[in-house]
């Protein structure tokens, strides 16, 4: 409770979590505001936002409604963000909690198969994925949570190791605890606030990296996503530069607001840590 | 003493602890005098306000706590009022300060010779080779063994105790007035500690240096001081000759604090009997590290062939400083950590060959007190949940559980509706309690008590050593106990033995080792004991 009010003390997480809640409320109410499939024919073509009051924010160079896009769109991205971010701490939570946990010859195989996917650029390695399984919305998802759990692990790894010793942890083990109930139900809940945290890291990038494989063209068409409509934009970037221009501050304030969220989260959870 | 020869006067000091704190002021309305050549000891339990004193006379408060009233008069100066930039004048060169661990407050990875020497450059302009010359006079001063080799060593290369002779080097190198040691000896082991205090009474005596010296341990106060400070709760309580005040103490809280302090005494032998529940045989544990093919490794004999017995409903003792084994003797016994060879024999089973399955099944009938009421309690599980783990672990339902931890919580002294409260809304001396009633929730028949009282203030520590006394009669517990502290084991311990580099030196009766020790060691840690006279001269009430 104490967390609570210390996050609603901060102006900029405050800020941050209405800009987050905005972006929710966008993905709830697409479908009420838009009815329409908001990939579908609406107008002519390349319309300045807010000439027609039919197109508030005017039209794409096919002619469909950019704010229908806009509303859909963080659909996705909020749907990308969530997933891939759960994936990627699911997989880096386990690695990091064995190899935190046991230490050994358990350690150093997690932690040199974290190493092989660390040295590649995750972009790359992205780009590898798709290329390989192919762009619908599922396997983007999945592709983006399976490049991001490295940094997870590690953090998950260093928090066990320096818990695993704690006396709290051997009075566990007096008890006669098995070791998975010492690994969830004694360490894990103490190392989990830096991952929380971290998490909006990786919610902010999962977004970034859609985005850019959309940008590249490599992401699902079949979709409303802010990546796809920047991606085309860029073919009338010089003259109706609103086409990027809007999905890209949407995408901004996004991920802002998450890094925000995230920040408070942090000064909330590490009280200490702030007034250094 | 004249109001003249006052070094030091502190005038109705008052310092304010940010909103939010268990109390508005640390300090409140404090006055006192140091005058030059004398030892003023400041005692006082944890939170009674003598370290923020100590700080606020340098003007090291934490940001938030500040001072709110009253003067701190240094050499005709108000330091309370001094500006930063004069504030550093005075800190070495006029007031000079060594904190409890030397090692947090020397840094790792300057040699010590270079850390005495930066004295010297800022306040001097004194040449290279005569602040050579000069830092290598002072380690000799501190009597600390070659000091030529201790000025070019890092601090992790030298002892404890070396490292706290080097601190003192480097507090009296510009000849301070006054000298605030906080704390200094308390994470030194008794040996240590009691040559460093013989070191602080013969250099206060040559140098004619004032010393504000801060303890909790009215030993301490008994072995070096000349006038007293009782604190409690930011103010001061009573004020006195050392003398006056441990012998004839007038306020109710240092009478309190006198009556808790343990006697060195043990009390009467109990009858002991002949069934033997928990005995160790020539258990050995060895650690290994460093070195590539065997090459340069190191070999730790933590502990070493050791042999001891424990009869059922006694209460054996292991005692010994750092470094001795005790500890890892105590986890070999729960089996946290594993003994290389020998045998531990608890009710017919050999407990050191088990497998791990096994001793997680059988692990009911040993259980553990550990030392850090803080670091033992899991901060995410409410105090009623902590006790019932255990029962649940091994099998009881858990409404019995949250019901049966009710009754221990009243049994171990605490209100039984506080088990929906965290770990962090209790004192320490409650954790400790909450920590007993885990390990008596599995109704164990031997408890292994690792230094279970040691992090406790003294009132708290004796309220503590009652009950698990009280319990050991009420549940005919046998007791395993590891401690530092031989005033706390000749106060609960039937058997005592003493540890020393992983070997049993002494064992016997506790009566017998305190009373008539046979081992050149124990008598060397007998006669350490600070305030050994004072604590020999008085009565166990347990």
């Amino acid at each position: 409770m104490d967390a609570i009010r210390r996050y609603f003390r901060s102006p900029a997480a405050v800020v941050g979590l209405v800009l987050l809640l905005v972006v929710i409320a966008m993905a709830i109410t697409a479908g009420f505001l838009y009815p329409r499939d908001p990939l579908a024919l609406a107008g002519r073509p390349l319309q300045w936002p807010f000439a027609n009051p039919r197109f508030l924010l005017g039209t794409d160079n096919s002619g469909r409604d950019i704010a229908a896009q806009i509303f859909y769109g963080a659909r996705i991205s909020l749907l990308i963000g969530g997933v891939a971010t759960l994936i990627a701490i699911v997989i880096g939570v386990l690695i990091g909690a064995f190899a935190g946990y046991y230490g050994g010859w358990i350690d150093n195989v997690l932690m040199r198969i974290t190493e092989a996917f660390q040295t590649l650029p995750n972009f790359v390695l992205l780009l590898v994925l798709v290329a390989v399984f192919g762009s619908t919305l599922t396997t983007v998802t999945i592709a983006v949570g399976v490049v991001s759990w490295t940094a997870p692990a590690r953090l998950t790894r260093a928090e066990f190791m320096s818990l695993r010793n704690r006396e709290f942890v051997q009075a566990g083990r007096t008890l006669g605890m098995k070791d998975i109930q010492l690994i969830l139900g004694e360490i894990l809940p103490n190392a989990l606030p830096p991952v929380i945290v971290y998490a909006s890291v990786v919610m902010a990038t999962a977004i970034l990296l859609e985005s850019a494989l959309a940008f590249l063209r490599l992401s699902d068409p079949n979709v409303a996503s802010w990546g796809n409509l920047i991606g085309l934009g860029r073919d009338v970037l010089r003259v109706q530069w609103y086409v990027s221009a809007i999905p890209g501050i949407a995408i901004l304030l996004t991920v802002l607001a998450v890094s925000l969220v995230g920040q408070g989260l942090n000064d909330a959870l590490n009280p200490r840590l702030k007034s250094r | 003493m004249s109001e003249t020869g006052a070094i030091l006067t502190i005038d109705n000091l008052s310092v304010r602890l940010p909103d939010g704190a268990d109390r508005s002021h640390a300090l409140q309305g404090v006055s006192l005098s140091i005058a030059a050549n004398e030892i003023l000891c400041v005692v006082g339990e944890s939170g009674s306000g003598k370290s923020i004193m100590a700080n606020a006379i340098m003007q090291l408060l934490p940001r938030d706590v500040e001072i709110d009233g009253g003067r701190v008069m240094f050499e005709g100066r108000d330091l309370a009022s001094a500006t930063t930039a004069e504030m550093r004048k005075v800190r070495g060169a006029g007031i000079a300060m060594i904190f409890q661990e030397p090692m947090t407050a020397l840094n790792p990875l300057r040699n010590i010779g270079d850390q005495i020497g930066e004295m010297f450059s800022i306040h001097t302009d004194l040449s290279k080779a005569e602040i050579k010359a000069r830092v290598l006079a002072l380690l000799a001063d501190v009597r600390i063994p070659d000091p030529a080799q201790a000025a070019r060593a890092y601090p992790h290369e030298l002892s404890g105790g070396q490292r706290q002779r080097a601190m003192i080097a480097m507090a009296l190198a510009l000849d301070p007035r006054l000298l605030i040691a906080d704390e200094p000896t308390t994470a030194l082991d008794v040996t240590t500690q009691a040559q460093i205090l013989k070191l602080i009474r013969e250099l206060q005596v040559r140098r004619k240096t004032a010393v504000l010296f801060i303890t909790h341990d009215f030993g301490v106060v008994a072995e070096i001081a000349d006038r007293v400070v009782v604190m409690q709760h930011g103010a001061v309580v009573e004020i006195g000759d050392v003398k006056d005040v441990l012998n004839n103490p007038q306020h109710a809280y240092t009478k309190q604090l006198i009556a808790a302090v343990p006697p060195l005494t043990a009390p009467a032998p109990r009858e002991l009997s002949d069934d033997i529940i928990l005995s160790i045989d020539n258990v050995s544990k060895t650690y290994r590290n460093g070195g590539f093919l065997g090459r340069g490794a190191r070999v730790t004999h933590a502990v070493r062939d050791v042999s001891l017995k424990l009869p059922r409903g006694a209460t054996l003792g292991i005692v010994g400083e750092s470094g001795s084994g005790k500890s890892t003797l105590a986890r070999c016994i729960v089996r946290l950590i594993d003994p290389d060879a020998g045998s531990i024999v608890l009710e017919g089973k050999d407990w050191a060959k088990l497998s791990r399955e096994d001793v997680r099944r059988e692990t009911r009938h040993i259980q553990m007190v550990f030392q850090d009421p803080y670091a033992s309690l899991n901060p995410r599980r409410k105090a009623g949940d902590l006790v019932a783990q255990g029962p649940i672990v091994h099998g009881t339902p858990r409404g019995k559980a949250i019901a049966d931890a009710k009754e221990l919580f009243s049994m171990v002294g605490l209100d039984p509706s506080a088990i929906g409260r965290f770990p962090h809304e209790f004192s320490g001396g409650q954790r400790q309690r909450i920590g007993l009633a885990r390990a008596l929730a599995l109704k164990p028949d031997v408890l292994v008590a690792d230094e279970a009282v040691s992090a406790l203030d003294v009132s708290v520590q004796a309220q503590v050593l009652k009950m698990l006394a009280d319990l050991r009669e009420r549940l005919g517990l046998s007791i395993v106990f590891i401690t530092h502290d031989l005033r706390v084991a000749a106060q609960i311990c039937d058997l005592v033995a003493v540890m020393k580099d992983g070997e049993v030196v002494e064992h016997g009766l506790a009566g017998e080792v305190f009373g008539n020790p046979q081992h050149a060691y124990t008598k060397a840690l007998l006669a350490s004991i600070p305030g050994g006279d004072f604590a020999r001269g008085r009565k166990v009430e347990l």
